[in-house]
C-alpha cells in the first residue's frame, strides 16, 4: 500500500507543483524516489512530530499541499493537538499519512499498534478520514486527497498487500465501494483486513455481500441506507478499537438515518473490532487479529 | 515612526487593552502589558504589512504565540487601522470574533493561538516556504517565557538553525512570571540566551520597554546569514500601571471600577 501511495504521490507531484512531502525521519526505501525527484518539495524534519505538523500547517498556509508521512501513532496521537488546532481549526491543506495501520507492525508491540486513532480523529471537525482496503484504493485516494483542499488523514497498511479490485478504482470521494454482492448478510470492512474478509467469503463459500468503506468521515449515508434495505444483517470489520471506528460510525449513522425518517428497517449489526484492550504479546498481524477476535465465522 | 511616537503607541495599546479586559471581565492584562512596547515597535517600525490588504502575499508574518495576551495584539491592529477601533468594544463578548485568545478570524491575525507552544512550529513552516520560494518576507514570533516549558518549542528551536531560517525572528517576552509563580520557581529557563546560542541561534538581549533598543535590535536582519535570531526582551509584567507591575495576580485579575480609573489615569498621564 505504501508503494502504491508513493508512486501515485509522485505522479500527482509531477502535475502539481504545490505538493510537498514532509517525513519524520521514517520511510526508509519508500520516500527516497520522491526526495530525489522533488528535492525542493521534500524535507525530513527529524524525529519531532509536533513540530512536523506545525511546519506542515505553516507550509500549507503559504499555498503548499503538504503530505506528512510517518509510522503508526507518531504523526497522529503524538501531535493530536497540533492536528486539532493548527491543521483542522485553521483548515490548512495538510494530509497526514500513517503507514502501519492496525497491527501491521504486530511484533513491534503496542507502541506501534495504530488501533485508536480513527476514533480520536473522527471527533475533530474539518478532517476527512480515509482507510483504503487495498493498494488500488490507496492509489485512488491519494489522487482524491491531493485534489481535496482540506485536511485529510490517510491510514495505510504496510507493504505487499494483495490487490482486491480487478479494475483500477475510480470511486468518488466519500463513497462506499462494493467488492461483491450477496444475500442477507453484508460485511463492511475498512483497511487492509478487507483481504482477509475477501478470502474468508471465498473459502467458506458464503454468499455474503462485501463492501469496502474507505471513508470513515464523511460517511456515505446514502449507500448505508441502501445497504440497510438490501441486507438484514451487517457485519462491520476493522482493525481498530471498538470505540469510535467504523462500527461506531455505522451505528451512529443508522441511528441518524432512522431519526430523520430515512431508514425503513434496522438491520442487525454485528461489530468486529478490538475489545477495549491492548495486546502486549509479540505476533504477526494475522496472529494479533485473531487474538483480538477479528475473525468471521 | 519616531521613538516618541512608538512610545505613545505602546501607551495607546495599553489603554485600549485595559478597556477591553475591564469591560469584559477578562484576564491576562499583565502579559498583555509586558509586550505592548514590543508590539508597538513591530507594528510601528519593523513589519512590512498593509492594513488595507492584510493577506498581501509578500507581507511579513507576525505570530503571537502567547495567545492569552491577544488583547494588546487586537489593540495594535486597530490602532494601525486593520479594522475600526470600535470593534474592540465587542472583545470577549457574546458573538464577537474577538475571542480572548488570539483568533485568525480577526483581520491581521495570522494564527489562532491559546494553547502554548504552537506558533513557532507554524512559523518555521512559513519561513521554510519563503526560503523555498526565494521570497524576502520575514516571520516574527512573540513567545512568553513560561511557554518555553513546552517541548514543541524546543523541537522548533532545534529545527530553525539547522535549516538556516535567517528569515525567522523570535522575541521572548521575558517578564519572569508565569501562571503559578515566577519562572525561576516553576521551571527556570535561565540562562536563556546561552540555550538559544547553543542551539545555533543569534541572540540579542534588550530592555523590552526601551523602544530605541528594540528598534536597534530589529534594524539589521538577518544578523548573521543563515542564522535565526532570538531577541530576549527583559520586560515587566503589568508594565505601565504601578500596582500591576511584577504582580502574579494580574495574570488573572480583572480591574475593579476603581482600579480601572486609577490605571487609566496613570496611562493617560504618561501619554
Amino acid at each position: 500500500m505504501r508503494t502504491a501511495f508513493i508512486k501515485q504521490l509522485m505522479a500527482e507531484a509531477e502535475n502539481d507543483e504545490r505538493i510537498f512531502l514532509l517525513v519524520g525521519d521514517l520511510g526508509f526505501s519508500v520516500v527516497e524516489p520522491f526526495a530525489n525527484k522533488f528535492p525542493d518539495r521534500f524535507l525530513n524534519v527529524g524525529v519531532a512530530e509536533q513540530n512536523m505538523i506545525g511546519i506542515a500547517s505553516g507550509l500549507a498556509m503559504e499555498g503548499y499541499t503538504v503530505f506528512v508521512y510517518s509510522i503508526g501513532n507518531f504523526p497522529t496521537l503524538r501531535a493530536m493537538e497540533q492536528i486539532r488546532y493548527d491543521v483542522c481549526y485553521h483548515e490548512t491543506n495538510v494530509k497526514i499519512v500513517a503507514v502501519g495501520g492496525g497491527y501491521a507492525y504486530g511484533a513491534l508491540g503496542p507502541s506501534h499498534h495504530a488501533t485508536e486513532e480513527i476514533g480520536m480523529l473522527r471527533a475533530i471537525p474539518n478532517l476527512r478520514i480515509c482507510v483504503p482496503g487495498d493498494p488500488s484504493e490507496a492509489q485512488r485516494i491519494t489522487t482524491l486527497i491531493a485534489a481535496e483542499r482540506s485536511p485529510c488523514y490517510l491510514r495505510l497498511g504496510k507493504a505487499g498487500e494483495a490487490v482486491i479490485h480487478t479494475k483500477p478504482c475510480d470511486f468518488d470521494f466519500g463513497k462506499i465501494v462494493q467488492v461483491s454482492e450477496g444475500d442477507e448478510t453484508a460485511v463492511l470492512c475498512s483497511g487492509s483486513i478487507l483481504k482477509y474478509a475477501y478470502d474468508f467469503l471465498k473459502e467458506a463459500k458464503r454468499n455474503w455481500g462485501l463492501y469496502s468503506v474507505p471513508f470513515i468521515k464523511p460517511f456515505d449515508t446514502e449507500a448505508l441506507s441502501v445497504l440497510a434495505e438490501r441486507y438484514s444483517r451487517l457485519i462491520t470489520l476493522e482493525e481498530h478499537q471498538m470505540n469510535g471506528g467504523l462500527g461506531s460510525a455505522v451505528l451512529e449513522n443508522l441511528n441518524d438515518l432512522a431519526q430523520a425518517g430515512r431508514l425503513h428497517r434496522w438491520p442487525s449489526v454485528k461489530r468486529l473490532a478490538i475489545p477495549d484492550r491492548f495486546i502486549s504479546t509479540a505476533g504477526s498481524q494475522q496472529t494479533l487479529r485473531s487474538l483480538a477476535g477479528l475473525t468471521l465465522d | 515612526m519616531t521613538r516618541a511616537e512608538l512610545k505613545k503607541l505602546g501607551r495607546s495599546i495599553r489603554i485600549e487593552t485595559l478597556k477591553m479586559i475591564s469591560r469584559s471581565n477578562s484576564s491576562h492584562i499583565g502579559g498583555a502589558f509586558s509586550m505592548a512596547d514590543i508590539l508597538a515597535v513591530l507594528y510601528g517600525h519593523v513589519l512590512r504589512v498593509d492594513p488595507q490588504n492584510p493577506r498581501w502575499e509578500l507581507r511579513d508574518r507576525f505570530l503571537l504565540s502567547k495567545g492569552h495576551a491577544c488583547a494588546s495584539l487586537y489593540a495594535v491592529l486597530a490602532l494601525r487601522d486593520f479594522f475600526d477601533i470600535k470593534e474592540l468594544e465587542t472583545y470577549a463578548k457574546d458573538g464577537s470574533i474577538f475571542t480572548s485568545h488570539a483568533s485568525h478570524k480577526v483581520p491581521g491575525v495570522e494564527l489562532s493561538t491559546g494553547s502554548l507552544g504552537h506558533a513557532l512550529p507554524v512559523a518555521c513552516g512559513m519561513a521554510l516556504a519563503a526560503k523555498r520560494r526565494r521570497q524576502s518576507w520575514r516571520v516574527f514570533v512573540v513567545l512568553s517565557d513560561g511557554e518555553l516549558n513546552e517541548g514543541s518549542n524546543w523541537e522548533s528551536i532545534l529545527f530553525a538553525p539547522h535549516h538556516c531560517l535567517d528569515n525567522l525572528v523570535v522575541v521572548v517576552d521575558y517578564n519572569k512570571i508565569q501562571s503559578l509563580g515566577t519562572v525561576k520557581e516553576v521551571l527556570d529557563i535561565h540562562p536563556i540566551e546561552e540555550k538559544f546560542q547553543s542551539f545555533g541561534w543569534d541572540t540579542l538581549r534588550v530592555d523590552g520597554h526601551d523602544c530605541n533598543a528594540l528598534m536597534l535590535a530589529f534594524e539589521k536582519l538577518p544578523t548573521t546569514l543563515g542564522k535565526p535570531l532570538a531577541i530576549i526582551a527583559d520586560t515587566i509584567k503589568g508594565k505601565g500601571v504601578d500596582f500591576m507591575e511584577n504582580e502574579l495576580l494580574w495574570h488573572y485579575k480583572t480591574p475593579s471600577e476603581e482600579q480601572f480609573a486609577q490605571a487609566l489615569a496613570q496611562l493617560e498621564k504618561e501619554s
